[in-house]
């Protein structure tokens, strides 16, 4: 019998990176669902209307979402084991991904000169440890598509090893909609 | 007997080896050793702990332990027994037996198994280590908000508990992702989910408990570090946080935890009745639908830990409601169990002891339970020893026997020995009686009006004789799990050899010797039947609802007749645990210690993906390699 | 019957097991301490073993039922919470009547039903092979989901009228309003229609229902007076309300049922339902109390107690500790922890932490004149 045969026919690790989407859903939803439980009772600002810039943080998001079509694109390129395109996609993910993270510091940065702190109020509580936590999932991710990238630069990243880009793109888009969540709850309704 | 030559050659193998075989090993056979070791010694901490509570108890205005020492111990009582024993003597089990009996040689990720292992050694030591920093942590075992606040436990106390709590929590998360995967994706040919044993089924829905439960808690516990470390206000009043908040994400995790607690004991005593009556599971596909029927209307019933907090009338309804309907799923497998074992051959074997005592016991506890389920009723014994006396009734009678039951039961299997039915009687009576000695009469002392987690009382309430019979109880209790104890060492030093089958069972661990090889199946074996064993050696019954003209699973043969190749063993998994510690502990002592731990953690995950899974010196099985590979 | 192979021999014969002493333990390069043990053990034990054999089950399953049984016989059982003094109790202990009938009815008869089948179904030794195989019976699987359902049902129902009872407005239209204030370790109990506070002992008037707002200065705290009823949480921030009306003339034992610390067990506290004669003059003095010794007040204001403690009618206005107004009336002191004698008093202001652990009353190290001053002054104001 075939050692890597399956009983749904779905490679494990993919399987795998599914089941664990699933907790972190569990996970990212209770940083939300506090988000909401604790909107507006803030006794102290700022609040989210005084200080939220919604058109920069649209930009970020855009390119949060571009990131995402370069990973699939990626993707593609390794299994059609297209060296050049792989190293040039990968790379897209990882400039656009640090592109958002940049945009997140550039953004807390400007709110904790504005007098919004983790310690300032629950706004600041609720918002500083929901963005960062996310934000540490994109560095994640960041930091795994370098990986990625290395490899191919070495040569090791064809496509017998689409698989583990495949997992790594579930990852990468999943934090994506996470985002999107984010930017829906906290930003666009208010 | 040439063939018995070889089967004891293969029992010495698989655990013998030094310190560094056990560090690095990926088997998920010596993991499950690993974890169920581990989980004993613990039992005896947890044990000893609770000795030393009800001694202060037994009297009234006791004076054996002072006012603090007293909180601590019940914190470190609950946290270990939950999170130190009987979390992790199920996963010795699940380690040890569902790759055997889903026909697999191991789970999914051997690695990430390990990892998991060692993760929780490490986060169960930082937690213990807290008694050595003369700080142990003293806010009960769910640490209600604010008490846990900076302001009112500025001590190290509560941070130990945090941070190990985190760091086992992780285990226990990349345990459910390992082993959802190898129940789903790793089943023999032929072994549909309907087919799969109920403890495998068991095994699953707590993992898928497990992914979605433990995040809620780990936000909790983000929340209260964050407040204690950084100075935010999630759990402060009067920054107008609350602490209700905590109850909240600590419930939605805490009550599927129970869940999780008491299912692998279901799937034990679903296994060990049929064995021991000698005749199929009473409605397997009820028992299949109940367990999942409770998986999922366990995260809907959360605030019936809450009634008395002030939720208002409809909140307390809806979860009162809901409560009760859980008992529904919960109630049928009883009968079902009664109705396994009626029209039996009953075999009067330990096993089967502590599977009927499992039911006979989780019984009271659930009917404790369903009373509980009532809030007008709830707010009299909440908070009371008779909480008490019916997390016990499920918690030891439930899940403690249930899990023995499987001790007793997969003890051959995983030895290679026999172990002693008269002293596991002896064991179980004495248990047995202990147990009901213990905690039947808390019951009476919460009717009673008297409230948990009091280090004293006062001497004319009326409540000491029942406290002086609990007292004596738990020291029945202690001299049975010395009696265990001594049985166990006694099985390993001389106990008889162990056949592959002792118990003339249905299922797919018993085709092949005991202990099992290394590689597990020589063959991975086809599966037909719910009971494949069973259908090959006793043949298709009037009864049998599958397929008549087929043959079962048959024994393994001795060696494998194609090469067999096994992951290579690995230290990366011991280190990036290794590392996740010192982060832990590192919050303790300082950044510099936590900085330390990240780049362990990243070497050796980098390491450890790196690091192909089969290469230079793994074990490999069977005839030399024929072509391929 | 089909022919076994070698392997399979191997494998299912039971007299294929042979006891295998002291040799190749479990894992090499064992201890010879383990083997040691393990032949200790063994010599030791096999008397236990054949006695531990003995057959009777039924005889063995009475004496492990035995201890539940002598646990109901103890001295004095007062089942405080089924024996309820007002309204809110009774509306409780009904409810909980009915489940005990129901529990201990199911329990009765499912336990039997196990302990049948396993004496009924128990292997012979005349008897080999496997009984019939049956897999289920979906009838009886449906049935047997549906009785418990249409029981649970009987349940819910007086379950959810009670707690929309209990959570509902107060009875009567004019309940008095007692506002309690959870503390570490003791109550505070307001009562803002008759002006005045004080601490650790609730007085009620018999016959007239009463309604508490109970919140916490600190952490989480829980009035329990079982006598009188269920529990309810003080959280600090938020407000929970109580309602219930005594019936009967007596004093009644509550305590703190929510972890809130080292002296969480200390937190005790004495209801006295009066009748409406005590009521009042308790109440009277309260309100107006007695001038009190002015040589005695001005030894408390000196000492520092004032910081924390106030007796109406001096300048002693301190908000931390608990209000001394009369408190030489009390029975008891420190939150019911120890009876109102100058000895105990005198032992409470010499070192309060030995008394009650943790206690934020300071020790204020006072010589044994001005403790003696003190209790005296105190034991004063009636």
């Amino acid at each position: 019998m075939d050692p890597h045969a399956t009983t749904f026919g779905v490679p494990s690790r993919k399987m795998a990176m599914w089941v664990f989407i699933a907790s972190e859903c569990m996970f990212f939803g209770s940083l939300i669902a506090t988000y909401l439980s604790y909107e507006g009772k803030s006794i102290v600002g700022p609040t989210p209307a005084e200080i939220l810039n919604i058109p920069l943080t649209s930009v970020s998001t855009f390119v949060l979402l571009m990131s995402s079509l370069a990973m699939v694109l990626a993707l593609d390129a390794v299994q059609s084991g297209d060296r050049r395109m792989t190293r040039i996609w990968l790379g897209g993910v990882i400039l656009l991904g640090g592109l958002f993270i940049g945009g997140q510091v550039f953004e807390f940065s400007h709110f904790y000169h504005e007098g919004l702190t983790l310690q300032q109020n629950l706004f600041g509580a609720t918002f500083f440890v929901l963005t960062g936590f996310h934000g540490a999932h994109v560095t994640v991710g960041v930091v795994w598509m370098i990986t990625l990238l290395v490899m191919s630069l070495r040569g090791t990243l064809g496509p017998e090893r689409s698989l583990d880009v495949e997992v790594a793109g579930l990852y990468w888009h999943f934090v994506d909609v996470v985002w999107i969540v984010i930017f829906t709850v906290v930003y666009l309704i208010q | 007997m040439s063939s018995h030559a070889t089967a004891e050659a293969g029992h010495e193998s698989i655990y013998a080896g030094g310190l560094r075989s056990w560090l690095t090993t990926v088997d998920h056979k010596r993991i499950g050793i690993l974890y169920g070791v581990t989980a004993l010694l613990y039992f005896v901490v947890g044990g000893v702990e609770a000795l030393i509570i009800r001694l202060q108890l037994a009297s009234a205005d006791g004076m054996v332990v002072g006012a603090d020492t007293f909180n601590q111990l019940f914190t470190m009582h609950g946290t270990t027994m939950i999170f130190l024993v009987l979390m992790p003597l199920s996963a010795a089990l699940f380690n040890y037996m569902i790759p055997l009996m889903i026909g697999a040689r191991d789970v999914a990720f051997p690695r990430l198994n390990a990892f998991s292992f060692w993760t929780f050694l490490f986060g169960s030591l930082l937690l213990n280590l807290s008694f050595f920093a003369g700080h142990p942590p003293d806010a009960g075992w769910f640490g209600y908000a604010n008490l846990t606040s900076k302001q009112y436990s500025p001590g190290m106390g509560i941070d130990f508990w945090l941070l190990s709590l985190q760091i086992m929590g992780i285990a226990s998360i990349a345990s459910a992702v390992n082993f959802t995967v190898t129940i789903l994706n790793m089943r023999a040919p032929g072994m549909s989910l309907m087919r799969t044993p109920l403890f495998v089924w068991m095994a699953l829905i707590t993992q898928v408990l497990m992914l979605l439960a433990f995040p809620a808690i780990t936000v909790a516990f983000i929340f209260l570090l964050f407040d204690r470390f950084f100075g935010t206000h999630f759990y402060i009043p009067t920054a107008g946080g609350t602490p209700i908040l905590w109850q909240h994400l600590f419930w939605i995790f805490g009550h599927p935890e129970v869940y999780i607690l008491i299912l692998p004991s279901f799937g034990v005593v679903s296994e060990v009745l049929p064995t021991f009556s000698r005749k199929p599971l009473f409605g397997a596909p009820f028992m299949i639908f109940s367990g999942i029927l409770i998986g999922f209307l366990g995260f809907g019933v959360w605030s019936h830990h809450m009634f008395a907090t002030g939720l208002g009338a409809v909140a307390d309804t809806a979860f009162s409601l809901g409560s009760m309907l859980i008992a529904i799923p919960t109630g049928v497998k009883v009968f079902n169990w009664i109705a396994t074992l009626w029209g039996g051959r009953i075999r009067f074997k330990t096993p089967l002891y502590f599977a009927v005592g499992m039911v006979a016991l989780f019984i009271i506890g659930g009917l404790s339970g369903i009373m509980h389920a009532s809030p007008p009723v709830d707010i009299q014994q909440t908070d009371s020893y008779f909480v008490v006396a019916h997390l016990h009734y499920v918690f030891f009678g439930g899940t403690i026997f249930g899990l023995f039951a499987g001790i007793y039961y997969w003890w051959p299997k995983i030895t290679g020995r026999m172990i002693g039915e008269g002293l596991g009687k002896l064991h179980f009576w004495l248990m047995f009686i202990g147990m009901n000695l213990t905690f039947f009469p808390m019951h009476f002392l919460g009717m009673d009006g008297m409230p948990r987690r009091i280090y004293t009382y006062a001497a004319d309430l009326g409540w000491e004789r029942w406290n002086e019979v609990a007292t004596v109880g738990a020291f029945v209790i202690a001299v049975s799990v010395l009696v265990f104890f001594v049985n166990a060492i006694r099985s390993a030093a001389s106990g008889a050899r162990a056949v592959g089958d002792p118990w003339d069972a249905a299922t797919l661990e018993w085709t092949m010797s005991s202990p099992p090889p290394e590689y597990n199946f020589a063959v991975v074996p086809a599966v037909n039947s719910a009971r494949p064993f069973w259908l090959h050696k006793h043949g298709p019954t009037r009864d049998i609802s599958t397929h008549t003209k087929e043959e079962g699973t048959p024994a393994q043969p001795e060696t494998p007749p194609v090469r067999v190749d096994l992951p290579s063993p690995s230290g990366w998994p011991v280190l990036a645990a290794l590392g996740l510690a010192l982060m832990g502990g590192g919050a303790l002592v300082g950044l510099w210690l936590v900085l330390i731990g990240v780049a362990v953690l990243v070497f050796g995950v980098y390491r450890w993906a790196f690091q192909p899974l089969e290469r230079l010196g793994h074990p490999s099985f069977g005839p030399a390699s024929t072509g391929g590979r | 019957m089909r022919q076994r192979t070698e392997i399979q021999r191997h494998f299912l014969d039971p007299c294929a097991v042979r006891r295998v002493p002291l040799t190749r333990p479990l894992v090499t390069g064992t201890l010879p301490p383990f083997l040691a043990a393990g032949a200790f053990f063994d010599r030791l034990l096999t008397p236990l073993e054949t006695l531990s054999r003995e057959r009777s089950i039924f005889r063995k399953t009475l004496l492990a039922a035995l201890p539940m049984l002598l646990a109901g016989c103890g001295t004095g059982p007062d089942w405080r919470t089924l024996r309820p003094v007002s309204d809110f109790g009774r509306l409780g202990s009904d409810v909980y009547g009915d489940l005990i009938w129901w529990t201990l009815g199911i329990f009765v008869v499912v336990e039997l039903l196990l302990l049948y089948a396993l004496l009924r179904y128990r292997s012979r030794r005349d008897e080999s092979g496997a009984p019939s195989q049956v897999h289920g019976f979906t009838a009886l699987e449906i049935a047997w989901t549906l009785v418990p359902a249409a029981i649970l049902f009987f349940i819910a129902i007086p379950t959810v009228r009670t707690v929309f009872v209990m959570q509902g407005p107060p009875p009567g239209g004019d309940p008095m309003e007692i506002t309690v204030i959870g503390h570490q370790w003791w109550w505070e109990f307001q009562y803002p229609e008759l002006g005045f506070v004080t601490a650790n002992e609730l007085h009620v008037p018999v016959g007239r229902t009463v309604n508490l707002t109970l919140t916490s200065a600190d952490v989480i705290h829980s009035f329990w007076v079982p006598r009188i009823g269920g529990k309810r949480d003080l959280n600090p921030g938020s407000e929970n309300r109580l309602w219930f009306t005594p019936t009967e003339v007596g004093q009644y034992h509550g305590q703190c049922a929510e972890l809130c610390g080292t002296s969480h067990a200390n937190m005790r506290m004495r209801v006295f339902v009066d009748d409406s004669a005590t009521f009042a003059e308790w109440a009277a003095a309260m309100s107006a109390p007695a001038a009190p010794d002015s040589a005695g007040a001005m030894t408390f204001l000196i000492s520092g107690c004032a910081a924390c403690h106030t007796i109406a009618g001096t300048p002693a206005q301190g908000k931390v500790g608990p209000n001394l107004t009369n408190v030489g009336r009390r029975t008891s002191l420190a939150a019911s922890l120890i009876p109102n004698t100058p000895e105990h008093l005198a032992g409470w202001l010499r070192t309060p932490d030995s008394v009650k652990p943790g206690a934020l009353m300071p020790d204020l190290n006072l010589d044994e004149q001005r403790i003696h001053d003190l209790v005296r002054f105190l034991e004063g104001l009636r």
